[in-house]
Formats: C-alpha cells, structure tokens, sequence
C-alpha cells in the first residue's frame, strides 16, 4: 500500500462521528470487546461491527485475543502521524492562541 | 486482575531484519528515541535498560524472551520516579511481522495494576518513538526532534495554556 493510500485511508476512517465515538470511547478506556462497545451505541451490532473494521484498516484500532474475547485497543500512532504532518509544521504557538480563543467565544454564546 | 495494557502498531516499508537491528542496535536507536538507548545483550535472562542521553538509567530489567527477528519480551521497571518505580514489574513485547510489502510492528505494554501511572507516562512517549523509528526507516530522517516540550521524559506534553 503506498503512503497516499494510506493516508487517504486514515482520514476516511475519521471522517465519521460514529468511528470518532468509538475513538473517544476507547480513549475513555481501552481494550473493550465489542459487545462492551455496543452498549454505548445506538447502532446495530453489525453496524459497529463494520465501523470498527474500517478502524482496524486504517491502523487506529489495534485488536488483541484474550481466550475467545476479541479486545480493542485505541492505536494512535497514525494520529502521531498526522499531528507531525499537519500540525507541527505550522506555528503552534498562535495556533494554541486562536483555538482558546474560539473556545471562549464559543462557550460564551452558550 | 485489573490490568493496564496499551497496544500500539505500525507498518513499515522495510525488512523483519532491519527492523529488528533498529529495535536492538544502540547506535541506530539514539537517532529515533531522542538521544536515549537500550543496552543488553538480547537474549533470554540478560540484563536490558534504556539510558538517556546524559546517562541516566530511565528503566531497567531483563530480556524475557528474544526470537530475533520476531519477537522480543522485556520486563520492565521504571527507575527515575520514585511513583513510577513503585509501580514495579510490567512487560512489553514487542512482535514483527511481514504483512504484504511492509513489515507491521506491534509493541504492548502490560502491568497487573488499573489505573498505572506507568501506563500512563510510556505511552506518551511510544507514538512519538515508534513514529521517528517509521519515519527513519523509510525516508532516512526523523519526524521529530524534541520529544516533550517540557523537558520532562516522563512528563506529559502540554496542549493548552
């Protein structure tokens, strides 16, 4: 796979608030199984079952076999990627200062 | 028993063998793991600790298993921060394997204890080393050169003011 692929991959697999959920959730606390996963999702099983699998292609769920439990782990490192791709590069600083910004603002239209 | 683990993969375009020197070879793992090494013997029973680049022993233990160029399991413990170092043992494996045309590295890192501030701290750091460890095996130069913007090895990075 070459690395446009996978790139084109990845930001795919972001591209949905359901996978972005299954993300935060794992983030929340990881190695859960999917019926675990379920019960946060108003989502069919299958329908998880297939947003997962698009996670575990773009590499940002890793899967471990614990007995016959499937366990799923958040897998940042391509997130690492993509912070020193397009995050990094430009100017942290001010950028650190515009997001505060639109934070207080945000927050303080309710 | 409640337990913290962290799996973190990568696939990258180079050989099992290449990348089993990069994991083990000193000289070559300063590059990636901003400035620290790992020394050891690598085999079943020998003494491993990783050095940082002013000579501080950052962890410390012993190989666990050794299967070059397929796996290697390290028990770990943390001896820099004294809340850390209580933690005690945890272990990290480390697995490569051939998939397609890139070889997929997958690094857990397990310690019988929830929550573990060990946990907590190492995997701040893994995304950034593993993702030099990519980047330098595929275009020949880092992707980062300071690794925590705190000056902390263990401490976390900040994200907002």
């Amino acid at each position: 796979m070459s690395q446009r692929r996978d790139t084109d991959v990845l930001f795919k697999a972001l591209a949905d608030p359901n996978r972005r959920k299954l993300l935060d959730l794992l983030h929340a606390h990881d190695g859960r199984t999917l019926n675990e996963l379920c019960e946060h999702l108003d989502m069919t099983r299958q329908g998880v079952t297939q947003h997962l699998s698009l996670l575990e292609a773009a590499n940002l769920v890793a899967t471990v076999w614990r007995g016959r439990e499937k366990l799923h782990f958040l897998n940042p490192v391509p997130l690492q990627e993509i912070y020193e791709r397009w995050i990094a590069k430009f100017d942290k600083p001010r950028l650190g200062a515009l997001s505060n910004l639109k934070r207080r603002l945000e927050k303080a239209n309710g | 028993m409640a337990r913290s683990t962290f799996v973190y993969v990568t696939y990258i375009r180079t050989t099992p063998e290449k990348l089993w020197s990069a994991l083990t070879d000193a000289e070559f793992m300063k590059q990636y793991w901003f400035g620290a090494h790992c020394e050891s013997q690598w085999k079943a029973g020998s003494p491993w600790k990783i050095v940082s680049g002013e000579g501080q022993i950052l962890d410390a233990g012993e190989i666990v298993e050794a299967d070059p160029p397929r796996r290697l399991v390290i028990r770990w413990q943390h001896q820099n921060k004294p809340e850390l170092k209580a933690e005690g043992d945890s272990l990290c494996t480390m697995e490569v394997e051939q998939s397609g045309t890139a070889v997929k590295l997958s690094i857990t890192h397990t310690i019988e204890r929830e929550p573990s501030k060990l946990i907590e701290a190492v995997s701040g750091g893994w995304p950034k080393v593993i993702s030099n460890l990519k980047s330098l095996l595929e275009s020949g130069s880092i992707a980062m050169q300071d690794p925590y913007p705190t000056g902390n090895p263990y401490g976390k990075v900040q994200t907002s003011h």
